[in-house]
């Protein structure tokens, strides 16, 4: 039997995207599966008595070694904030490629903590910095420094220690351009040094508090607990700044969200299904259950979402008790019919997650087809004609099309970089000053408003052609000709409307990065959490990847 | 150092700042970027022309012939943007001329990236300078300068058949000496050693 893929006018729905979950496809599980047998050290600890100084972590293999610099700063609590106009953070990071001599700490700690305003080389690979959570980071200090491990209870309502402010790679303010490491077998992936990044940072949250709760007692304070270690991650908030990276990487997206969709597809067209892998998925919905009942947030648009989740998640592991039948064929495509017409998308796309656990052999192979050369596809067919064009929009964007454009609620935003910061951002078009300086991410009217400037165009005349007087829509025409190739390049709706939740945006990205406990803070930005209940560096190598639903509290 | 990355994304905003439409800017970033990467001053010659380019006038030339010629220079991101689009017509003319160009070397990275387009290198002149192009993997020249060239009196643009740089006696003569890495084959090897089956046909 053989299960077609899904519909992207069905999958490519910010509602949909926004309800996007972790899965064994996830850039920071890959990323750990990919280095658990790199050798980890930590190379360096020169903190003072507050636990401020330099410390460097390194992972190794052969010859390739990553480094990782952190830079722990003093700042008044005055000054900390998530917000990307910050100027200071409580430590910055660096990823080193290769060995940093004396040299290129020294040039680095001038550098590193300035962040936006500081320069990297193409020495470094990825950049960030992080904030103490004021919420538990004195506390644990507290605890460990009068011999007492910290509740569990207080610590699971923050789930981390730290929280990273941005992470920044890719030729960002000097550091290495992609070309130069892409062909690394261990970064063929996603983010993957990023991840590295992030994963490390967590490491150095525990020896910062272990160091300074021992650097005020040194006779009485205990190491945090490494249960608990485990079961803290690293907190992100994360505001405006990921959504436009969709819309601008449509290549990308589609590998993503391709391999997500592909590996639901052959897992549907699995004919005999083994009891042990049903077990083991029942295994994981159950025990998500206490992942989601700790998933807390004032958002009351998450708390319907996780009402929603919870309720339906009752129904899945229901059907899974008493309506799946493993021993007849096709199980799951069985499953997947049922899921469609009972499930909210919120638990229709966590289920399509937690069923990928027990196939890695589907899995692995995808993860590899998740990176893009987007440069390959960058040049207009020009050979092609206003038919071919006409063809394309109106079988991949007919959603689309159907948006009227004249309304008012249609067309009632607009992307800008701000000036101050060079971050994007979104304003109301019939409000605020700047719609004639509206970035290109309204692609959704763009395309319509091409559909209408070809409605009077000969079918035969040639793309370059039509070109020469209509260059103002150019950068739509290529997202068609792309979008014709790689039909999940595309968002399916309107970035630019008046209903648009821009935390959609976001949590789609994240969802990929391995982000869980998304806790939208407004519409505009979220907090999540990233790596809880991930082995410690020095377990990698004997951890396994079910870690992930069965880790917290 | 700017990275390629800084470099791309800053000149494809400065480009839409200047007036140009943001999928003209998209190629121009990704054009500085590849005239940088190749070791040619991309950056310096976009910077300059955008100096000039609300001040003075520019012929925008749409529908590219075999001799083109213009009393007002010709804008090369213009210029540059048609000839990539129109390519493929372009190619049967074997040669191609503009006369008088501004900020010449800006041309240039559409001509590249035109080579793989149609798999066929070109030979481009700016003037004296000489430019070969190697479907957009290389720029061969003999223009080591990295500084502003404002103007272009003649730029003449050949696409070059794809053959090789040696003869056949040159390639039987190399062929030869790799055929001392073969072994004869006897009779028995013949039989056994290139995993047919006992007939020819079954």
């Amino acid at each position: 039997m053989e299960v077609q893929l899904r519909d992207p006018k069905e999958v490519m729905k910010l509602s949909r995207l926004g309800s996007f979950h972790q899965s064994k496809l996830s850039f920071l599980r890959s990323f750990l599966q990919e280095f658990k047998n790199w050798e980890y050290k930590r190379d360096l600890l020169d903190l003072d008595e507050n636990g401020f100084g330099v410390v460097i972590y390194s992972f190794r293999k052969k010859n390739r070694i990553y480094s990782l610099i952190c830079f722990a700063n003093e700042i008044n609590d005055k000054e900390r904030s998530d917000r990307v106009i910050a100027t200071k953070w409580d430590a910055a990071f660096t990823l080193f490629d290769g060995v940093p001599t004396k040299k290129d700490i020294e040039r680095l700690k001038q550098n590193v903590p300035k962040q936006e305003v500081g320069r990297m080389s193409f020495k470094e690979l990825t950049l960030s910095r992080a904030n103490k959570s004021v919420r538990i980071f004195d506390y644990v200090i507290e605890c460990l420094t009068k011999g007492n491990q910290p509740d569990k209870d207080k610590l699971a309502k923050v789930g981390y220690l730290y929280r990273t402010t941005a992470v920044y790679g890719s030729g960002k303010f000097g550091l290495a351009d992609r070309f130069r490491i892409k062909n690394r077998e261990e970064i063929y992936g996603p983010f993957r040094l990023e991840m590295m990044l992030v994963y490390l940072v967590r490491q150095f949250t525990f020896d910062q508090v272990n160091h300074i709760a021992k650097s005020k007692s040194p006779k009485k304070a205990v190491n945090l607990d490494p249960d608990i270690s485990r079961n803290l991650g690293i907190g992100n908030s994360t505001g405006l700044g990921m959504a436009p990276f969709i819309v601008n990487h449509p290549l990308l997206l589609n590998n993503w969200i391709m391999a997500r969709e592909t590996a639901l597809k052959q897992i549907r067209e699995i004919k005999e299904v083994n009891k042990k892998d049903v077990d083991l998925i029942i295994n994981c919905l159950k025990n998500s259950k206490k992942n989601i009942d700790n998933w807390t947030t004032e958002s009351k648009y998450q708390i319907l979402k996780i009402n929603n989740l919870k309720k339906d998640l009752d129904l899945l592991i229901q059907y899974f008790l008493k309506k799946f039948n493993y021993k007849k064929e096709f199980s799951y495509n069985d499953l997947y019919s049922w899921a469609k017409n009972n499930l909210g998308d919120e638990c229709l796309e966590f289920m399509v997650s937690v069923i990928m656990e027990p196939y890695e052999k589907i899995t692995n192979p995808l993860i590899k087809t998740m990176s893009a050369d987007e440069e390959n596809f960058f040049t207009i067919p020009t050979e092609k004609t206003i038919l071919d064009l006409r063809k394309i929009l109106e079988l991949r964007y007919s959603d689309i099309l159907k948006i009227d454009f004249r309304q008012k609620e249609n067309n009632q935003n607009f992307w800008f970089i701000s000036k101050n910061k060079e971050e994007p951002r979104l304003a109301n078009r019939f409000e605020d000053e700047g719609s004639d300086l509206e970035q290109p991410l309204a692609i959704a009217r763009d395309i319509c408003k091409l559909h209408e400037r070809i409605s009077n165009k000969k079918n035969s005349l040639k793309i370059g052609t039509f070109l020469m007087h209509n260059n103002d829509l150019r950068h739509v025409i290529r997202r068609a000709f792309i979008t014709e190739k790689f039909p999940y390049a595309e968002i399916q709706d309107n970035t630019i409307g008046s209903k648009l939740m821009p935390i959609d945006m976001l949590r789609l990205k994240l969802s990929f990065f391995g982000a869980i406990k998304f806790d939208p803070r407004s519409d505009k930005w979220l907090r999540i959490c990233m790596f809880q209940g991930a082995p410690l560096p020095t377990e990698l190598t004997t951890s396994d990847d079910d870690w992930v639903y069965n880790s917290i509290n | 150092m700017k990275s390629f990355s800084e470099i791309d994304t800053t000149v494809k905003r400065a480009s839409k700042s200047i007036g140009f439409e943001w999928g003209v800017a998209e190629e121009l970033g990704k054009n500085i970027r590849l005239l940088e990467m190749f070791g040619l001053p991309g950056l310096k010659n976009l910077n300059s022309y955008f100096k000039t380019y609300n001040q003075k006038k520019f012929q925008k030339i749409n529908l590219i012939s075999k001799k083109n010629n213009s009393i007002i220079p010709y804008c090369p991101v213009v210029a540059g943007t048609n000839f990539l689009d129109q390519v493929i017509n372009l190619e049967i003319m074997d040669e191609i001329n503009f006369e008088n160009m501004a900020y010449p070397l800006l041309f240039l990275p559409f001509a590249s990236r035109s080579t793989e387009i149609i798999g066929k290198r070109i030979f481009l002149n700016i003037d004296e300078k000489e430019f070969l192009l190697n479907f957009n993997q290389s720029i061969y020249s003999n223009y080591l300068g990295g500084d502003i060239i404002d103007y272009a009196k003649k730029i003449n643009i050949k696409f070059v058949e794809n053959k090789n740089t040696f003869d056949e006696k040159e390639w039987q003569e190399l062929y030869k000496l790799s055929e001392g890495t073969f072994v004869e084959e006897s009779e028995q090897l013949k039989n056994t050693s290139a995993g047919a089956g006992l007939t020819d046909n079954d």
